[in-house]
């Protein structure tokens, strides 16, 4: 399945990319499994969503955490804690 | 509409007059404006970039706008949120609430804002003497928005 993904703020400059499209092997169906996919890039992508990095994802505009399930054409943004105000 | 996110700069008086107006059970006012230091840990703040989740960000103060409503008695609520390069002394936040009491008032208006801090996507970079550097997400911010979770009274 495809899904629409989207970086934002310091985890946007990390990976050096504000977003992608992307086609998911199936078995990635989790907010989970995603950071895990997306990991196992390497490189910047390991250090950008390393499991010990605090990151927000939101699941069609909604704060999901790591069992929120992904489907087909779902927007899935990962980004640091909030800091407005 | 209840909630803006924009660039331009926004005129507090003319806000309340607009989100007040023709409504003669409203007794009480509350509103909370946010600004932008020069000095933030430590360090001198020459200007701030404000950069946000567009369609989320508006979701989500909608959102918290709505729970403020459930829970506070008032009858009228606004957030406008800037976005942007700001200077030190620039506005960059309000939040107006209205009902009958300030009790509720004062309440709503500060639930708005705690959540505001933790859940909505704004993120600042801030450029300082030292270079450019993210905002840092504090605690703090977290434990005031637990206060007003269940259990927490």
């Amino acid at each position: 399945m495809s899904v629409k993904l989207l970086y934002f703020a310091s985890l946007r400059e990390q990976v050096g990319s504000s977003g992608e499209s992307l086609e998911l092997p199936s078995g990635v169906a989790s907010v989970a499994a995603l950071r895990e996919h997306l990991i196992a890039r390497g490189g910047v992508w390991q250090a950008a969503l390393a499991a010990n990095r605090a990151l927000r994802v939101a699941v069609n505009q909604d704060l999901a955490i790591a069992s929120t399930a992904i489907k087909e054409g779902d927007e899935v943004a990962f980004f640091p804690p909030v800091t407005g105000g | 509409m209840s909630v803006r996110v924009q660039s331009a700069d926004f005129d507090v008086g003319a806000e309340i007059a607009a989100l007040r107006r023709g409504d003669p059970k409203i007794g009480a006012v509350a509103a909370f404006i946010g600004l932008v230091r020069d000095v933030n840990d430590g360090s001198e703040v020459r200007s701030m970039t404000l950069e946000h989740y567009p369609g989320m960000t508006e979701r989500a103060l909608e959102g918290i706008i709505s729970a403020a409503k459930g829970r506070f008695r008032i009858d009228h609520a606004l957030v406008i949120h800037r976005v942007g390069e700001l200077q030190p002394t620039d506005q960059i936040v309000l939040v107006v609430t209205a009902g009958s009491h300030r009790g509720d008032a004062f309440a709503a208006c500060e639930f708005i804002m705690d959540y505001l801090k933790t859940q909505a996507p704004f993120w600042k970079k801030e450029q300082t003497r030292e270079g450019a550097r993210w905002v840092e997400a504090r605690g703090s911010d977290d434990q005031a928005a637990a206060r007003w979770e269940p259990g927490q009274d």
